[in-house]
């Protein structure tokens, strides 16, 4: 097996990836399975166990767990993992045997019980709630954990990490630009309450409510061009689920505050391009591109772009919100 | 608020290693299908659309065919070189010389170009940015739509409400269209039939418009308050959602309407009459 490590991978012992992470949900790979997996039987060294093959071929490595006599005849499964960190890395084939129903997180997690225990990847629920486990099967944003392995094609499944971000070790990246940028954006901000208090109508906070879908997967961040392939843009640029949050906070009915001009000139929302990657992406199926990104360009455009808006205004005497008001505006 | 100072930009730190290869994209499924029909499509409709404007004949079908039909890409006709029938309107502009479409085109034009939908097709399509999700964007530098000249899709609502002007002209063509000019009497034929859908499919593709979703309620930020607001944002959204679909449906059946027009005014084929 030492043969086939990839030579960037630091050698840890199973869950030791340990991100700076503000939600402190990073790392430990995950326990082990319960049982001993079919395949896997005694080790015949300190390192190796047996059925287990290495080699290296065209610069990535490779691990194959024979299937044992027992096993269902449901052939294998590949798995082209990202191995790495900082100072680099490589895909590393992993070949195990199929077990019919399971997830691409369920073979990860296989593969960290048999043949790479040091192998990093960040997961919590199991059931698509908690979006930590965002990865890139076969070069698609996804979750492991809702990615069923027989709706894949044949031949090895590629995962690697969120490519956005910055990597930690293997499948966990530094997600902490997005809450960086969650920290800007100004908190909710209502009207003194009337004597009754604060009454609301449910046809008013419809709208948002698609928006509290979200699970933070940051899938939507990282397959959004604007940062994915011009890094340079995240220092101005909130991205698509910071933009469903500014479009629930602009669309509450209580809400005071108004964003518009802190989106124009502080939060490149001009810069998103509508190409509705985001809206693929999502797996809670929010239309984050026509109900949060493109309502809120309609608005900018009230406030910055429409002479006649504009016009109204003045006649009107109304003022626009600077960038600075509204982020002062904190809840 | 009075004592607002500018938000404090938490410097992001950029330039660390990021996870897997270096390449465009690892995707293995046909994603460059979606790209290059788009591209096909559209260069085809360019294509077709920019001979149809400048060859300047067979857009109308007039008393002779005793037919009432002018092509959508020349209504409204608003040259003196018109051919006679063809301006059912008083504005004549005598000082236009060249193909009677330029006139009009513009406003249809910049609808289009400027409709999330269409930015978002040809974006991906023909300016790689990106070709698809998660496929390398085509470009080194990128400003989207923050500058000069891709900050003017800011204006789209005008376009919006010029391309109801043009739903308008269009409708009144599609219902002159039941006239059997020469025979005095009214009928259907198939030409008739096929200005009515072309009318049909723009005013969707223009009231399922983004733009009028957020101008119709959209931007109400309390719907109980606006009880009317609220109930035309609730007929928009579906449409909305399927502005896609208005789009592609539309743009195809008035390439294909002025064909229509073109083969019958030309004597290609007859239009035949139904009732």
């Amino acid at each position: 097996m030492t043969d086939a490590m990839p030579a960037a991978t630091p050698p840890q012992p199973s869950g030791s990836a340990e991100p700076s992470e503000p939600s402190g949900s990073a790392e430990p790979s995950g326990p082990p399975e319960p049982s001993e997996p079919a395949g896997l039987s005694e080790p015949s060294g300190p390192s190796e166990p047996a059925g287990l093959s290495g080699s290296a071929e065209d610069g990535d490595a490779e691990h194959t767990l024979e299937p044992a006599p027992e096993a269902d005849d449901e052939g294998s499964v590949t798995l082209r993992v990202w191995r790495g960190d900082q100072t680099g890395g490589e895909l590393v084939d992993y070949t195990l045997p199929a077990q019919s129903g399971e997830v691409v997180l369920d073979v990860v997690h296989r593969i960290q019980a048999t043949v790479a225990p040091d192998l990093a990847c960040r997961w919590n629920c199991k059931a698509g709630k908690c979006g930590s486990c965002s990865s890139e099967i076969n070069g698609k944003p996804r979750l492991m954990c809702m990615t069923r392995v027989d709706e894949l094609p044949e031949g090895p499944i590629t995962v690697t990490p969120m490519r956005t971000f910055p990597i930690v070790r293997d499948l966990v990246t530094d997600v902490s630009f997005n809450y960086e940028v969650a920290s800007r954006v100004p908190a909710f901000a209502p009207a003194p309450p009337g004597p009754e208090g604060y009454r609301m109508q449910q046809v008013d906070v419809a709208r948002g409510q698609e928006f509290r879908k979200c699970i933070e997967c940051f899938l939507c961040q990282n397959v959004c061009h604007v940062i994915r392939d011009h890094e340079e843009n995240k220092q101005h640029y909130a991205g698509p689920r910071f933009f469903a949050r500014y479009a629930e906070l602009e669309m509450h009915p209580l809400d005071t505050n108004d964003r518009r001009e802190l989106l124009r000139q502080r939060e490149g929302l001009g810069l998103c391009n509508i190409t509705k990657c985001c809206t693929e992406v999502c797996p809670e199926h929010i239309k984050i591109t026509d109900n949060a990104i493109i309502p809120l360009k309609e608005r900018v455009v009230d406030s910055s772009y429409d002479p006649v808006a504009w016009l109204g205004r003045k006649i009107l005497r109304r003022r626009k919100r600077s960038p600075g008001e509204a982020a002062a505006a904190r809840g | 608020m009075t004592t607002a100072q500018d938000p404090t930009i938490t410097p992001v730190v950029i330039g660390s290693a990021r996870g897997g290869p270096d390449v465009p994209t690892l995707r293995k499924d046909r994603w460059w299908l979606q790209p290059t029909i788009t591209v096909t499509v559209l260069t085809i409709f360019i294509v077709y659309s920019t001979w149809a404007v400048f060859v300047n004949k067979d857009y109308y079908v007039g008393a002779a065919l005793h037919r009432d039909l002018i092509s959508p890409f020349y209504s409204p006709c608003l040259a003196a070189s018109c051919v006679p029938g063809a301006n059912h309107s008083s504005v004549i502009a005598h000082w236009w010389h060249i193909t009677p479409a330029l006139i009009v085109m513009g406003g249809p034009l910049g609808f289009r170009l400027t409709c999330y939908y269409y930015r978002r097709a040809y974006y991906r399509g023909f300016w790689q940015s990106p070709p698809n999700c998660a496929v390398a964007d085509g470009h080194r530098a990128y400003t989207g739509e923050s500058r000069f000249p891709l900050i003017l899709q800011n204006i789209h609502r005008y376009f919006f409400f010029l391309g109801l002007v043009f739903n308008v002209i269009l409708t009144i063509d599609a219902v002159v269209a039941f006239r059997e000019p020469g025979q005095g009497g009214i009928g259907v034929s198939v030409g008739t039939l096929v200005l009515c859908v072309n009318a049909i499919l723009l005013w969707l593709y223009s009231i399922s418009c983004h733009a009028a979703r957020h101008l119709c309620g959209g931007h109400v930020r309390k719907f109980s308050d606006k009880p009317v607001r609220h109930r035309l944002w609730r007929i928009l959204t579906p449409l909305n959602a399927r502005h896609m679909q208005f789009a592609w449906m539309s743009l195809i059946f008035v390439g294909f309407t002025d064909l229509y027009v073109r083969l019958v005014a030309s004597g290609a084929i007859t239009d035949p009459k139904l009732f």
